[in-house]
């Protein structure tokens, strides 16, 4: 890249970097690349018919928070289930580990979408059929399509990151374990003070990653009817007869949804150098 | 107790399965001494050291800190702790350096150095944070207080690892083949360091292969061979007129 040199010089002035930055935008294939971008930008707001979308946003956007609510309870309730799952197979009695490591592999080696259609469609049912169940508390939202979803989002995220963490857990250095109760830790606070944080230090690179295929995962919970953004985006399709015009917006806004996730993954890495 | 040694390991024996490590030890470290422990690989130096704080379970034998001995049952093909919090309890009093460091890298250097004052030893986290900043003051580490140990040198990791042990105050450190897995030119600066709180007279029992080092700072020196205390003395003593033809021919060698 014979362009490195105008734009790295650091610190100084950002005046000019941001100066040397825009020249080297100016490259010649680069300008070509922004120039197709912009051509097809033009295009799909001149050329095609936007105009349902007004009467669809807050739609959409109810869609969207159902999306990213699914998302970040799926991960956080995964996480927490992927933790133990983690540990167990790396420390835990013989018949544990078995449990973990088959629940993992049984997860990871089926298709989402049938782990979910199993769920709704069998649990569902079944719960339905006993009236003892009917009648607690709990039936308002059992009888709704969302609990499945999440429950099978969290469940497979639990799968694949309870993998990540049996690694993670595995690979701390024994020294700084040992640092740890040579300092008169308790195994509780070795492992809440030490091996637990310094795991999870370790696994945040890859769980990122994790997060944003889970993003990518979320619409599968509109075949259960769960109003997510990609249910709503079929609902105009089927209402307006219109093919493109949704689904590139659809692919717009998960775009900038991984876009967004990245950049705030990333940053909470590097505030912590990874030691390994 | 003022007059109880500060260390006492009375006919320590260990083994890892057929391999008998240690055959019988025997030794006192009072208040103020600086024992270092000299011998050639495999001659037991290192798991001696790490009995001391039952990091290995002894198979045989008793150790006691400042008059206190640790409570142990047989178990296990040897002996294990009766009392997991007397354990506990001590090794919060002992010190250890380690060969490789081992410095938490999840955490900032302050934050090492913070960890075991205020959640091993319930201080409240101001009066530690000023311990750990004098103690990184000590060992010339206080412009790192910030720095991740991953972007320090070695030599400024075991720095920081000796000043997470003085932040502790330890009644005794340990130190483990300190400057082994440094970086030749490192190694001066981590041995001012020692020296220094040699020259305080803080009780440490020092395993180490520079024998020049161990000549000048420890005031008594301990030779190991096979598992057994071959020739201890001062060090003019071991160095200057070694009785044992083994000894003769290990510091002829190390020279």
């Amino acid at each position: 890249m014979p362009d490195m040199d105008t734009i790295t010089p650091l610190r100084p002035a950002t005046g000019a970097q941001l100066l040397a930055g825009l020249r080297g935008l100016l490259m010649p294939h680069r300008l070509i690349m922004l120039a197709l971008a912009l051509t097809g930008l033009a295009a799909m707001v001149t050329q095609m018919d936007w105009s349902w979308l007004p009467a669809y946003l807050p739609r959409l956007w109810g869609g969207l928070l159902t999306t990213l609510w699914m998302l970040a309870g799926s991960v956080i309730l995964g996480f927490a289930l992927a933790l133990p799952l983690g540990v167990v197979q790396v420390i835990g009695p013989r018949p544990l580990r078995w449990l973990a490591s088959g629940f993992c592999t049984v997860v990871r080696g089926t298709p989402l979408l049938l782990q979910l259609w199993l769920l709704y469609y069998g649990l569902g049912s079944l719960f339905a059929a006993y009236p003892v169940i009917r009648e607690t508390w709990a039936w308002p939202y059992l009888r709704e399509a969302w609990p499945y979803g999440l429950l099978a989002l969290t469940i497979s995220f639990a799968a694949y990151e309870g993998e990540v963490m049996r690694g993670a857990f595995a690979g701390v250095p024994n020294g700084e374990l040992e640092a740890a109760r040579a300092f008169g830790m308790s195994p509780r606070k070795v492992f809440f003070r030490v091996w637990l944080p310094r795991a999870v230090h370790r696994a945040l690179p890859v769980l990122t990653g994790e997060i944003i295929l889970q993003l990518k995962s979320t619409p599968l919970i509109a075949t259960i009817a769960v109003a997510d953004l990609y249910a709503i985006v079929t609902r105009v399709r089927q209402a307006t007869l219109l093919t493109y015009e949704p689904l590139l917006l659809l692919a717009g806004i998960y775009l900038c949804l991984s876009a967004i996730l990245t950049i705030a993954l990333r940053w909470l890495e590097g505030r912590m150098p990874s030691g390994g | 107790m003022q007059d109880d040694p500060a260390i006492q390991i009375i006919d320590l024996h260990k083994s890892f399965g057929d391999a008998h490590v240690l055959r019988g030890v025997t030794l006192t470290a009072r208040p103020g001494d600086v024992v270092a422990v000299i011998g050639g690989s495999g001659s037991g130096k290192s798991t001696m050291l790490r009995c001391i704080n039952l990091l290995e379970q002894p198979s045989s034998g008793s150790i006691a800190i400042r008059g206190e001995e640790y409570r142990m049952r047989p178990g296990d093909g040897g002996l294990v702790p009766a009392d997991p919090r007397q354990v506990q309890r001590i090794r919060a009093q002992l010190g250890m350096v380690f060969q490789n460091f081992n410095l938490w890298q999840h955490r900032t250097v302050l934050g090492n150095v913070t960890e075991v004052p205020v959640h091993v030893l319930g201080l409240p986290r101001a009066q530690a944070e000023a311990r750990a900043r004098a103690a990184l003051e000590r060992v010339g580490m206080a412009d790192k207080a910030d720095a991740w140990p991953a972007h320090l040198s070695g030599g400024q990791q075991q720095r920081a690892a000796i000043a997470r042990v003085l932040a502790v105050d330890p009644l005794a450190m340990l130190l483990d083949e300190p400057t082994s897995a440094l970086d030749p030119e490192l190694v001066g600066e981590v041995l001012a360091v020692i020296r220094d709180l040699a020259a305080e007279r803080r009780t440490m029992i020092l395993v180490t292969h520079e024998m020049r080092f161990a000549r000048d700072v420890a005031s008594h020196v301990v030779y190991l061979r096979d598992g057994r205390i071959e020739e201890q003395g001062p060090p003019e003593q071991i160095f200057g007129d070694p009785r044992s033809p083994h000894l003769r021919q290990f510091l002829g060698n190390a020279a």
